[in-house]
């Protein structure tokens, strides 16, 4: 029995030095995994497809995933505290229906926006206050969420609403031009904007602290003296802001409201974040992960789009393999670091 | 030990690129208008929801196969972004047309106008678009769904001429898409004349079996007296028709039972006798579609409205078509 047992001064000498050759249980390596495979997957499509390797490539990937990274940055929020949300698409559905039917009635644009805006936020901070105060499962509340917001979307109309408010075209339509050939919609700059003010409450600021101190266990985060209470609801009324947000950007995206719109698209999110390196269990991830997550996504599409000839469910194919190794990678760095 | 596979995986494709790029050149010819090998068609398709849909995506990539056009396919499994993505990089790619079936009918003009810019002609094919500026697209292949509709609804005044009340159950397609829409509006438009004709309950069933089924279950529990079903699409007719097993009844006997499409599935039901009647609606666009890529990339005219042959199946017709039905 006795040869079971390992002296720690001899094992510890042989093990610190590779990890310091190649730190395999940094809390970055996730990212950087999805970061090589991003560009692994551009260069394989540069390689392969006329027209790919270009630098309008990659902003259509950003034109045409706007509102998916709006989503994930909610989603992010929500997953880091341990939580999840389920309601993303279904809200985003109705945001389009809301802002549709509205417009069709003749209100101003940006009243519309605001109104849509306010009611996604009240959606989330309901589900939040029903998730801590009652201490539901995020994943019933959101679902509940997400029932009532895609049933809502039939009660506005039961047939796709078209948009012809001008300043909602000019919101589709306007290109920026970035240099020749070269362009993004404003729907990009609001994106990146909403990922730039998640990057530093993550980061530098108190909030941020205690969301991930919620998703390493309340109890130490409540005994720090951190707002839990306030900040388990505040993630879900980012999300709720965020999936509003997203609704509006898919709005100037499709020009139209449609109840079926968005279907499954909270677990496009989820899939961006969990590839992008947030573990599920909360507590550790980058917003930056999950934006790289999100190009993942979204170039797996291209490439499939760009060969022409494979079935796009290859799509779904591929995003269920990278999620099944993600998550794997993930437990595996979790052992790593303990 | 990834890279060193990355890097071989990359420098075998650019081999096989080089290959294909030589012999690209050889072949190419010395006219105006481009050969049909130098040609790219990018098409968009609505997904696979039925049979019917089956039958229009293999008929189109065997027409193009056919007439040696390259097709770049993707299948946007109903949902509307996937089909603004997809346009979007064939616009990219810079294929010379892009053709597409549209999930819904708004939300189109952003990206068609795209389309529009790089100077790409975009054909429709089965489903329309509202865009107000119908200059985005060259032309729109397709069923007239409205007259699908009337057809239906000629043969329910016929078939229902010496009854006094006649209760309907109608089970729509995908909610907002254009067939959907369109077979309603026509149907109603014909026997909205005679008020005995009573449409108790009109649901969507998603144009899929399963969403048929479910939804017939549900509506013959609070109308057990209905005499007719108009279903939107053979799936959800024969769904219709498992409900009605279930419940108890006789499909095409205790409960008439209408439909669109003319689908393998669905004629052998009607040539069965569970169905009574079936409106056409064809999915063989490839042809068509092939020749109106031909004349756009030659700078011929096409018609902004082609609409496709179609004719209506009786019970009898069924079983003499079905031996030589394609699909």
């Amino acid at each position: 029995m006795s040869i079971r047992t390992i002296d720690p001064t001899t094992a510890r000498p042989k093990f610190v030095p590779s990890r310091r050759r190649f730190d395999l249980g940094s809390r970055y390596t996730p990212v950087l995994v999805t970061l090589v495979l991003l560009i692994a997957m551009w260069g394989v499509g540069a390689t392969r497809y006329r027209g790919f390797l270009s630098v309008q490539m990659l902003l259509n990937l950003l034109i045409d995933n706007s509102f998916l990274l709006v989503l994930v940055v909610g989603m992010t929020f929500v997953i880091l505290t341990g939580g999840i949300d389920l309601s993303v698409g279904s809200v985003v559905a109705l945001s389009t229906m809301i802002a549709a039917s509205l417009l069709r009635a003749g209100w101003p644009p940006l009243a519309v926006i605001v109104i849509v805006l306010v009611v996604g936020s009240t959606l989330g901070m309901l589900v939040g206050l029903v998730i801590h105060f009652f201490e539901i499962q995020p994943f019933i509340a959101t679902l509940a969420a997400m029932f009532l917001a895609r049933g809502l979307c039939y009660v506005i109309s039961l047939n796709s609403i078209s948009i012809t408010n001008p300043f909602f075209v000019d919101m589709a339509q306007t290109r920026i031009p970035l240099g020749p050939g070269l362009m993004i919609t404003p729907s990009v700059i609001i994106a990146v904007i909403v990922v730039g003010i998640a990057f530093f409450v993550l980061h530098y600021t108190r909030t941020g602290r205690t969301v991930y101190g919620i998703g390493n266990g309340g109890q130490s985060a409540m005994l720090m003296g951190l707002p839990v209470a306030r900040t388990r609801v505040l993630v879900y009324v980012i999300s709720g802001f965020c999936s509003a947000l997203g609704g509006v950007l898919f709005t100037f995206y499709t020009l139209s409201g449609y109840s079926l719109t968005a279907v499954g698209m909270e677990l496009d999110a989820i899939a961006a974040v969990v590839i992008g390196g947030t573990l599920l269990t909360g507590g550790s991830g980058f917003i930056l992960g999950s934006v790289l997550g999100v190009l993942v996504l979204g170039i797996i599409q291209t490439i499939i789009s760009f060969e022409g000839t494979l079935s796009s469910w290859w799509t779904k194919i591929v995003i269920g393999a990278l999620l099944l190794v993600f998550i794997v990678l993930q437990r595996l760095l979790t052992t790593l670091r303990r | 030990m990834k890279k060193i596979i990355g890097m071989a995986a990359a420098g075998a494709m650019l081999l096989a690129l080089a290959g294909c790029a030589s012999g690209a050149d050889s072949s190419t010819g010395a006219g105006d208008a481009p050969a049909p090998e130098d040609l790219i068609v990018g098409f968009s398709q609505v997904g696979a929801e039925s049979g019917w849909r089956a039958a229009n995506t293999k008929d189109i990539q065997a027409a193009f196969e056919d007439a040696g056009i390259e097709l770049k396919f993707s299948d946007a499994q109903q949902k509307q972004e996937n089909q603004i993505k997809a346009i979007r990089s064939y616009i990219q790619q810079g294929v010379d047309v892009i053709a597409f079936s549209p999930v819904v009918e708004s939300g189109w003009d952003t990206v068609l106008k795209e389309a529009k810019d790089a100077d790409i002609p975009v054909v429709l094919t089965d489903r329309s678009v509202d865009s107000a500026d119908t200059s985005l697209y060259v032309s729109f292949l397709g069923s007239d769904f409205v007259e699908e509709g009337k057809k239906a609804g000629n043969w329910a005044t016929e078939e229902f001429a010496d009854a006094d009340a006649v209760k309907i159950i109608q089970l729509e397609g995908t909610t907002g898409s254009a067939p959907a829409i369109d077979r309603a509006e026509g149907f109603a438009d014909v026997i909205g004349s005679d008020p005995k004709f009573e449409i108790v309950a009109s649901q969507t069933g998603d144009f899929t079996r399963s969403g048929g089924k479910q939804v017939t279950e549900a509506l013959l529990k609070s109308n057990p007296d209905v005499d007719l079903i108009y279903a939107h699409n053979d799936d959800m007719g024969l769904g219709a028709i498992e409900a009605i097993e279930a419940a108890g009844l006789k499909p095409g006997v205790d409960i008439k039972i209408l439909t669109i499409d003319a689908v393998k599935d669905g004629m052998q039901a009607l040539a069965d006798g569970k169905i009574n009647f079936i409106v056409e609606c064809s999915p063989l666009l490839g042809k068509q579609l092939v020749d109106i890529v031909n004349k756009v990339v030659a700078g011929e005219e096409v018609e902004t409205r082609i609409v496709t042959e179609e004719t209506t199946f009786t019970q009898e017709e069924a079983i003499a078509a079905l031996p030589d039905r394609q699909y």
